[in-house]
């Protein structure tokens, strides 16, 4: 196992670099120059062309390159063309309102899909598994803003239960915290428990026809037991398959949940940079998500051989 | 007398099939005494494996309906509330299933899966379950119990995990011990040693058991009484050994005469075809000696000599190979045109591989393979397409070697088409000769696999073997999955193809009956090595490796007469062929007993 994770990490560096290669690439050819937009609109000529020697634009592409992969090596990925902050700085500011997001969606997706789907198996056809479907079509079919919105409406305009928008750091304490975070989870979380619950209610309808749950219904196993110990574990590997990508979409989610509810987050970092043209902030960030997927796929990997002890690395 | 274990009173059992109740057993009434064992014998949709689950009630509430009693030491299973059905499952009445593979959770611990019956039928604590467990392992006979209990399913061997099922079976000493074909998917040594063992436990514990099984071999090794089914209904009841010596009923004695025997074919040299028994009649005709088909001066069809195949088994950080299976070692054999050679050997032998090898389907590591003169392993990429319209290959599985969406007629059609060997019109030609040669009729081209029975599956999976005009047929446990009947009907023919077309076979297969009635020559295989070869007279009348000999007298003597009273278990697994790197395989010398009967000079291991 430990032979496993350290091949696979050391299988990550080339696709690390390949990212940082492609993620520069498009940006040396993406049309508009960063030193225009620092210069403003009144500059001369000569005082842009300042500003492109001064971030080194006006070195050949292979020079540049070599400085960027450099620095990545040094872990620093540059300085913010507009804040003149260090990227890495910034990032770290916005992790963790991003951080506690996508942890919250995923615990909740998790917690709430698997018993509901795993209940639908149990019942299927039946009312509860019904009930399950129209969770998921609504979860699949309205968009995340919408729900966000909706949610606002309800809970905090109306009810006046949680906060209308922002973001309590976790230092100020866990409720304040989990307040703010209770709506945007929610919202962001939809499309997840829906997806989830059809693929744990594929899973374990699957699972339930095998001939180990004929033996251990002959054995004189109760219901419950043969859901939760006999079925969930054998249908856990394409559950774990989807959460993991489903981790990785959450990331494109983040950025209009972050909008929706102004939490200052990586997503929003993200798209205020793409606006600006502040080209270290988006090839940090995207290095960033870039090595949050590989880590995620990892840990999938991982959870195969937790959950089935016949898959060996 | 004692009082029945159970009694069973018109039992009929209906599955939903498009809205209407179709009954899949009818009126069906026995009973169990005390330490009796009942087989119920029948072919696959006689309804035995469904009477099983009634009993259980085990079938699914929805779209099945259980009629009549069940009458387990005086209480109606039928009218018991769920609750108390689920005490009685696995504490009174316990089952094992056919297939050992499937039938143990993949992922939980197997000693677990025992320790969760005892907790919850005899209420025992987690450590006092675990003790039982040990003592339950121990008295299957599982070496080394103790150290066993924590590993997954996956780590034991088929045999083994059948003896797990059958220690969770007896883990709440039930009265009644309902076995479903509990020997089938395991080889011969292996089965006569499960066998031996349930008879053992049930002397030991004093259960009854329901034994359902479709070979007579197994019923006269271990029924008392037995039961015949057919198409749900009762054909015949009785006391094995008068069953046996006087059928009454036609269809038993059908049942009786398609059964493989083997040592039917002693003092003939010729492959022979099974008898045919008419249903209804019962009557059987008797079947001649196939002709002479070899090409006795021809040049071989087929030549193999030093074939080595081995797969790496990698680990470690930079998947480096650890070991190594020696899966084929240095096997060479020829067959005649219009021989049949039949390799025989238990799982893990390397028939299989053997078979695939000579294909191509699997590289080998080393050797050469002549097809008509021609090295195909040294060959290009066209020659050995040429070469391989001279082989086909027939699979066990008559179900999944059809693709299910393509039309039969298409999937025949196909091999005729791929390699160019005349038009679509002509392929229609083909196809509709084809089907009649094999036994079926031209219209059924344009019907859908699973619009037939296994046996004619594999009667198509023949027929798109024979499109391409093939001078030998690779047929790799072409009959093992059929019932006895269809079996012998396949097996018919095979010979009149023989006959006929001048074919010849390389014949896969465990079942030594089956070999024995239509080989000329017989290969026994172990761990991956050719251990004899001759004749088959030869080997199986003067058997001379140990392997051979321990191979032939584990094979099920269907008579009740000859049954071998309680041989000592052996608990000997068949050894894998996991060999290390550094392992170089010995030098092998053959003697020749006889004209023809090679034997490899064998070692100590073989000693005892």
């Amino acid at each position: 196992m430990l032979a496993f994770i350290i091949r696979r990490l050391l299988g990550a560096i080339p696709v690390v670099v390949l990212v940082a290669l492609i993620i520069f690439c498009l940006l040396y050819f993406a049309p508009g120059d960063p030193a225009t937009i620092i210069a403003g609109d009144l500059a001369t000529p000569e005082e842009i062309d300042r500003i492109r020697v001064a971030l080194g634009l006006d070195q050949p592409f292979h020079v540049r390159l070599g400085i960027f992969l450099l620095n990545l090596v040094k872990g620093d990925l540059g300085t913010s063309i507009f804040s003149n902050l260090p990227v890495t700085h910034l990032i770290a500011q916005r992790l963790e309102p991003t951080f506690s997001l996508g942890v919250l969606t995923v615990l909740l997706s998790v917690v709430v899909a698997v018993p509901l789907g795993a209940l639908a198996a149990w019942r299927a056809r039946r009312a509860v598994d019904r009930l399950a479907l129209v969770v998921s079509v609504l979860g699949f079919s309205v968009p995340v803003f919408v729900v966000g919105y909706l949610l606002i409406w309800v809970f905090a305009i109306k009810l006046a239960w949680f906060p209308v928008q922002g973001y309590t750091p976790l230092s100020h304490g866990v409720g304040p915290w989990l307040s703010n975070l209770v709506l945007p989870t929610l919202s962001l979380g939809m499309v997840y428990i829906a997806l989830i619950t059809r693929i744990t209610r594929a899973g374990v309808l699957e699972v339930l026809s095998q001939d180990y749950i004929r033996t251990a219904r002959a054995k004189g196993m109760g219901d419950r037991v043969i859901i939760w110990r006999h079925a969930l574990r054998n249908a856990a590997v394409p559950i774990a398959t989807v959460v993991g990508i489903g981790v990785a979409l959450l990331l494109g989610g983040v950025v209009v949940t972050e909008t929706v509810f102004a939490i200052p987050g990586v997503g929003r970092l993200l798209v205020d940079a793409i606006l600006r043209r502040d080209y270290p902030i988006i090839q940090g960030v995207i290095l960033l998500l870039a090595g949050i997927y590989i880590i995620v796929n990892l840990c999938v990997d991982i959870s195969y051989a937790i959950f089935d002890p016949r898959i060996r690395y | 007398m004692e009082q029945t274990v159970l009694s069973v009173r018109n039992l009929t059992t209906s599955f939903a099939r498009d809205g209407l109740w179709q009954p899949v057993v009818r009126n069906l009434s026995f009973d169990i005494r005390p330490r009796e064992t009942l087989a119920i014998v029948g072919e696959s949709g006689s309804g035995k494996s469904v009477t099983a689950l009634s009993i259980m009630r085990l079938l699914p509430p929805t779209n099945s309906r259980i009629a009549g009693s069940i009458n387990l030491m005086g209480r109606d299973l039928l009218r018991l509330p769920d609750e108390e059905m689920r005490r009685v499952r696995g504490n009174e009445v316990a089952m094992i299933f056919q297939e050992p593979m499937t039938s143990l959770n993949p992922v939980l611990p197997v000693g677990f899966q025992i320790v969760e019956a005892l907790m919850l039928h005899r209420g025992l604590t987690r450590v006092e379950a675990e003790a039982e467990t040990v003592r339950l392992f121990d008295k299957v006979r599982i070496p080394a119990a103790k150290s066993r209990l924590g590993e997954y399913p996956h780590r034991f061997s088929g045999g083994m995990r059948q003896r797990v099922m059958i220690a969770m079976a007896l883990a709440c000493k039930p009265k009644l011990l309902i076995a479903d074909e509990p020997t089938t998917a395991l080889d011969v040594t292996i089965q006569a040693q499960t066998l031996e063992l349930i008879k053992t436990l049930q002397a030991e514990e004093g259960m009854s058991v329901l034994f359902i099984t479709h070979d007579m071999g197994v019923v006269a090794e271990i029924a008392d009484r037995m039961l015949v089914m057919y198409h749900g209904d009762v054909v015949e009841t009785g006391e094995t050994a008068e069953v046996f010596r006087n059928p009454c009923k036609p269809y038993t004695r059908a049942l009786l005469s398609a059964v493989p025997q083997l040592g039917s074919m002693t003092g003939r040299e010729r492959p022979m075809r099974f008898p045919v028994v008419d249903i209804k009649t019962g009557e059987a005709d008797t079947p001649v000696e196939t002709p002479d088909t070899i090409a006795q001066a021809d040049r071989p069809v087929l030549e193999v000599r030093g074939l080595t195949t081995r797969f790496d088994i990698r680990s470690g950080i930079l998947r480096k190979p650890a070991g190594c299976v020696h899966a084929v070692e240095n096997v060479s054999f020829s067959v005649q045109p219009g021989e049949t050679l039949s390799l025989v050997g238990e799982s893990g032998c390397g028939k299989s591989t053997t078979g695939r090898s000579i294909l191509r389907l699997i590289e080998p590591r080393a050797g050469t393979i002549l097809v008509e003169g021609t090295n195909i392993l040294s060959s290009s990429a066209r020659a050995l397409s040429e070469a391989r319209k001279k082989m086909q290959m027939i699979f066990q599985d008559p179900f999944a070697s059809l693709n299910p969406r393509i039309k039969v007629g298409n999937a025949i059609a196909e091999p005729f088409l791929v390699n160019r060997m005349g038009t679509r019109a002509q392929a229609r030609d083909k196809v509709a000769d084809l089907l009649v040669r094999v036994g079926l009729k031209p219209e059924m081209a344009s019907r859908y696999p699973h619009e037939f029975s296994g046996g004619q599956r594999q009667r198509i999976c023949i027929a798109r073997a024979l499109a391409v005009e093939p001078k030998l047929i690779i047929a790799d446990e072409a009959v093992s999955a059929l019932d006895v009947s269809i079996k012998a009907q396949v097996v018919n023919l095979m010979l009149d193809l023989q006959a006929s077309l001048g074919l010849a076979y390389l014949f896969i297969s465990h079942d030594m009956a089956v070999v024995e009635r239509l080989s000329h020559r017989v290969a026994v295989m172990y761990l991956g090595e050719m251990v004899e070869i001759g004749p088959r007279a030869a080997v199986f009348g003067n058997p001379q490796h140990p392997y051979t000999k321990r191979l032939l007298s584990a094979v099920p003597v269907p008579d009740p007469a000859r049954r071998r009273m309680a041989r000592s278990i052996s608990n000997a697994e068949i050894k894998s062929p996991v060999r290390r790197l550094d392992y170089i395989p010995p030098v092998r010398e053959y003697r020749e007993v006889s004209a023809g009967h090679l034997v490899q000079s064998w070692g100590e291991e073989w000693a005892a």
